[in-house]
């Protein structure tokens, strides 16, 4: 058992633990983290639950699927680590881990 | 300032982009002197038999009626329950898939490489030469992603950020100007105006000149061949196009020369198009501009405007629940994604299958039209509980269809969002009571959900 931890926009950190085999964003989701919408459900299909991996973190997210980087193009908040949390299964290598949720979803 | 005035000077007269309307316009004159168009459809309002009434294979949901006589819940109810995919063979748009539960919709928006969104999503087609315009929403990856980037900016959340106060003090003064006590016509006087204006915002149009974009709008995105819609010439499609597409090649040649002479331009459309490595040279490419153009005034107007009646008219129909509303104004966001679920604005979206495709038992065939009816999965009982409650605070809210999902995505939805808003926080500021006096109106189409006409009430908040 380990923790994660989300930053928002604001500056403002949510450390939760972590539940393998469950999604990043359904984890935040259970935490009523604020700043990810997920309005498809899991679906990889809105991008709305866009997170930034802190790079460091990256290489233990997994890969991206094409059908996932097409959905990322449309954010305007894109950036080099993000990630849609729907995509990103949590394992306890992730334990320590920080993402930030980006200023805006859409 | 030479170069700047010779550039105005041309975009008044024949442009590039004026010239292939042109073209287009004549190319269907002459062809229909000859008999080789597509004959005119004319739609004559009869009454819709119920649908117990229908052998299934005969239920046709392209009715441009249905909502008008609201025979669309059963209509929509039975195909899901017994034919959840369900084909019409000879309807006036020609035969056509149906897909009503939201979870098989969800699948034929996701999977973009099986189910092409070109070259148009209504039913019907544009005018000839017309379906020649370049709108990301009607265009497949890998060129869809490229064109769509580049204009998303606009409606982005940072730039809504810069824009909202201006929309809430044009909202405000809409509001203040309203009769208190007496009926109005809600559709004409606040939703198509204040979409207008918001538009108008976003465009960097000057206000005065507002009531063009609805009517640019309305020509361009009725037509009966395509929707259903109210007859309009072909020749007034063309006219419009070419209005349009005139207005706002100047508009560009304005910003474009403030920008050479070094002056800073706003967060409006044309100024982020001209800031844009990637968009900077538009005007050129008159088929994408038009196209981009005429998408996000078509896409802007319909939508947010009947988003607007329709939440006023679902609060007078479940009036405890704008009673929930007062007490608690922090609920206008999750009432503003209820509504967007509840009208479900435009009905559905169009796509061509790319290859044979089994989907809920039945093979579609390769080139069948497939419409995807957000209107029938936003109330799909298998997917939202209770989905013919309009509910404020509903549970998951944002899980509507009415956006699409997939790279078609409703690319406008934070901007649609934040009008709603802006008008629910305005109007609990003033109003107490607002009520629905004399039957709503409904438009004829069978794409656009919305209203014709909507009388209202104001009474005044006591202070």
């Amino acid at each position: 058992m380990g923790n994660i931890t989300f930053v928002e926009h604001s500056g403002e950190q949510h450390s939760v633990k972590i539940e393998k085999g469950k999604t990043l964003m359904e984890i935040a989701m259970n935490n009523g983290i604020p700043g990810v919408d997920a309005d498809c459900g899991g679906e990889c299909a809105c991008g709305t639950c866009h997170v930034i991996v802190d790079a460091a973190w990256l290489d233990k997210t997994g890969n991206t699927s094409d059908d996932e980087l097409q959905m990322l193009d449309m954010t305007p908040e894109r950036a080099d680590s993000s990630r849609l949390s729907c995509q990103l299964t949590v394992t306890d290598a992730m334990d320590g881990m920080t993402v930030n949720i980006p200023e805006f979803q859409m | 300032m030479n170069k700047a005035f010779t550039s105005i000077k041309e975009s008044m007269g024949f442009t590039p982009g004026h010239a292939t309307i042109k073209a287009a316009q004549f190319l269907n004159n002459t062809k229909s002197k000859l008999g080789l168009t597509r004959p005119f459809p004319t739609f004559i309002e009869t009454p819709i038999p119920d649908v117990d009434t229908l052998a299934i294979e005969d239920i046709d949901v392209s009715n441009p009626f249905l909502y008008r006589q609201e025979k669309w819940q059963s209509y929509f109810k039975r195909l899901r329950d017994e034919c959840p995919v369900h084909y019409q063979k000879n309807s006036q748009f020609g035969p056509f898939w149906s897909v009503t539960r939201y979870e098989d919709i969800m699948y034929v928006d996701k999977n973009h490489e099986l189910f092409s969104a070109e070259p148009i999503i209504t039913l019907g087609p544009v005018p000839e030469g017309l379906d020649k315009l370049e709108m990301f929403i009607a265009l497949d990856p890998p060129k869809h992603d490229i064109q769509r980037k580049a204009a998303q900016g606009v409606v982005a959340p940072k730039n809504l950020k810069e824009l909202e106060q201006q929309i809430r003090t044009r909202t405000a003064n809409k509001l203040d100007s309203l009769p208190i006590g007496k009926p109005f016509d809600w559709v004409e006087n606040v939703s198509i105006d204040l979409t207008a204006v918001m538009l108008a915002t976003l465009f960097d149009l000057p206000l005065e000149e507002r009531g063009k974009l609805p009517y640019w709008s309305d020509i361009v995105g009725s037509t009966p061949e395509a929707t259903g819609g109210v007859g309009v010439d072909n020749n007034q499609v063309y006219e419009a196009c070419a209005e349009l597409l005139k207005r706002f090649s100047l508009i560009w040649r304005e910003k474009e020369a403030k920008l050479a002479a070094g002056e800073e331009l706003g967060f409006d459309l044309i100024s982020l198009l001209l800031k844009d490595e990637n968009t900077k040279n538009m005007i050129n490419e008159p088929l994408s501009f038009l196209g981009n153009l005429a998408l996000l005034i078509v896409g802007g107007n319909d939508t947010t405007r009947n988003s607007m009646s329709s939440g006023v008219n679902a609060l007078h129909e479940f009036p405890d629940q704008f009673e929930k509303l007062k007490k608690d104004p922090s609920l206008i966001p999750s009432m503003v994604s209820e509504i967007i679920r509840w009208q479900t604005p435009l009905a559905y979206m169009r796509r061509v299958a790319k290859q044979d495709v089994e989907l809920n038992g039945q093979i579609i065939k390769k080139g069948d039209k497939v419409v995807m009816w957000y209107v029938s999965g936003n109330r799909d009982e298998r997917y939202i509980q209770d989905p013919d409650e309009f509910i404020v605070d509903r549970k998951d809210a944002r899980k509507h269809i009415s956006f699409g999902f997939g790279v078609h995505r409703c690319m406008g939805n934070r901007l649609a969002e934040m009008q709603l808003r802006i008008l629910w926080e305005e109007l609990l500021k003033r109003f107490d009571k607002i009520e629905v006096v004399g039957e709503p109106e409904y438009v004829q189409s069978n794409f656009v959900k919305g209203f014709s006409k909507l009388s209202v009430k104001l009474t005044a908040k006591q202070s």
